[in-house]
């Protein structure tokens, strides 16, 4: 099985060495032509959303992904990620993909001395650690969307259909919980429900 | 409620990780909240907040001090992506009011005027974090010895001569590959030799690597040359004062961030390095009475 991460800006090597320990094959997506490679389902690394959605757009990938992503691509998100996902951005006029039915806030938690690390106890899959680094949440979630879990009364993990996104981010605490539950649940799940594996161009 | 872990291991951890997701960015040296916008609609990953730029300093002369607190205000105020701004080297009071501020990160910079020709700034006392420039692996390691939770190379600031970045982003590198190659019972000697502790040393004898982020800075004022030091083995690159002395910086700073996502498509850094009016115009190190990389070792 293959991951395709994009690989834009951010942290993407991190999510690229613990898929490697679970022996799945990543590519990186840093130009359109990187799309030609097969792939069985997106990561959207952390980072700032704003570079990510910049050069999403000007490197040419933008239309392509946003396509694939509707038509069921199965996606694992984090932080910049699901600000890249949502349908609404609270605090940002700025809109992306919006594959993802919830509004969500840009720096929650405020700046750097808000970051802050967790044990947070997700529905289906336990506790893991759960590190914020400027984190955004989710403010309001339309009722179709599974809250996975909050912090405090904040929504901070969910699973839609194909997607799973996250405000924070298990690569960094080299975790591998999420990807297992994502691996399992979400991209098998769908690849018989609804037949959109693999995904070749 | 969940606890939150808020012992200083776990913030030191958290500041490393606000670097992790800076890498393949490019972070803008801004004056005003106008750069500072023209930066982000750019694409900078973050923005150093500083009152000159450092070849203006330069041109200046006198001391150079850590920026008016409401100019960094502004700055916060006017973008969403972290802020940084830089304090004097050894002067942990300016560090104390940019963390008042809630700057997102520290910079202890040699761009300014040292306020201490001995010590540098205990920056495990702080909860936000710091940045530190480096031109090799001994000084790096005391620096993250001392709590930086990143490290950049010095390179000569506001010269628009990326010569020196290069050469310590080399010799860091290369110093990195000898410690790897080293037999265990030698680590030792190498850290009583780099005057940094033992246990840096083994981390980097096991790991290939700094413990925290390194990017460029110092003199990157073209495309080409931030992909350089991505291709020298940058995680990301500082620009400062390569843009806003450049004829179009809006044009210049966007092309630099594609360059360091694709830094190794020559055919689109060609294309990107077309047309992009005057560069800086450039000072050589050797016209230069002030190395900055000398300060603070």
């Amino acid at each position: 099985m293959t991951a395709a991460i994009l690989a834009l800006q951010g942290a993407f090597a991190e999510h690229e060495a613990l898929l490697h320990t679970l022996g799945i094959d990543t590519v990186e997506l840093r130009e359109e032509k990187d799309l030609d490679n097969p792939f069985d389902f997106l990561v959207l690394p952390g980072g700032e959303s704003t570079v990510q959605g910049k050069l999403l757009h000007e490197l040419d990938m933008f239309d392509e992904l946003k396509k694939r992503i509707a038509a069921g691509l199965p996606v694992f998100a984090t932080c910049a990620g699901l600000i890249l996902l949502a349908e609404k951005i609270e605090n940002d006029d700025k809109r992306y993909f919006q594959a993802l039915p919830v509004t969500v806030r840009r720096n929650a938690y405020g700046r750097q001395l808000g970051s802050h690390r967790i044990t947070l106890s997700l529905k289906g899959i336990g506790e893991v650690p759960a590190t914020f680094i400027r984190a955004p949440y989710i403010t309001s979630a339309s009722p179709d969307v599974e809250v996975l879990a909050r912090e405090d009364d904040e929504i901070v993990a969910v699973r839609y259909r194909h997607i799973l996104a996250l405000s924070f981010h298990p690569e960094l605490d080299m975790d591998e919980k999420l990807y297992r539950y994502f691996l399992k649940h979400v991209v098998k799940e769908d690849a018989q429900a609804e037949k959109v594996l693999p995904f070749s161009a | 409620m969940a606890a939150r872990d808020d012992s200083p291991e776990t913030r030191y951890e958290l500041n490393k990780d606000l670097a992790k997701m800076l890498k393949g960015g490019v972070i803008m040296d801004v004056t005003t909240p106008e750069q500072a916008r023209i930066a982000e609609d750019a694409g900078a990953c973050a923005v150093m907040a500083l009152e000159r730029i450092p070849a203006d300093i330069r041109a200046a002369g006198g001391v150079s001090r850590m920026s008016d607190p409401a100019m960094i205000k502004g700055i916060q105020e006017a973008v969403s992506i972290p802020v940084m701004a830089k304090c004097r080297i050894g002067h942990f009071v300016e560090a104390q009011i940019l963390e008042a501020i809630e700057i997102d990160y520290i910079d202890e910079s040699e761009v300014l005027s040292p306020a201490d020709d001995v010590y540098h700034i205990d920056k495990r006392k702080f909860k936000v974090p710091f940045v530190c420039g480096a031109k090799d692996l001994g000084e790096a390691l005391r620096r993250i010895a001392e709590g930086a939770s990143m490290i950049r190379t010095k390179g000569e600031p506001g010269t628009g001569d990326v010569v020196q970045a290069v050469s310590h982003m080399r010799r860091m590198n290369s110093e990195i590959r000898r410690v790897v190659s080293m037999r265990e019972d030698e680590l030792f000697e190498e850290a009583k030799q780099l005057q940094v502790p033992c246990d840096l040393v083994k981390y980097v004898h096991d790991n290939g690597k700094l413990p925290v982020v390194n990017f460029a800075a110092g003199g990157v004022a073209t495309p080409a040359d931030a992909a350089l030091m991505m291709q020298l083995g940058a995680e990301g690159v500082f620009v400062g004062s390569g843009i806003f002395k450049s004829g179009n910086p809006a044009k210049r700073a966007a092309a630099i961030v594609k360059a360091v996502t694709n830094y190794t498509d020559a055919k689109l850094i060609a294309q990107l390095s077309e047309n992009l009016g005057e560069a800086m115009v450039g000072i050589n190190k050797d016209e230069i009475e002030l190395l900055m990389a000398e300060r603070g070792k």
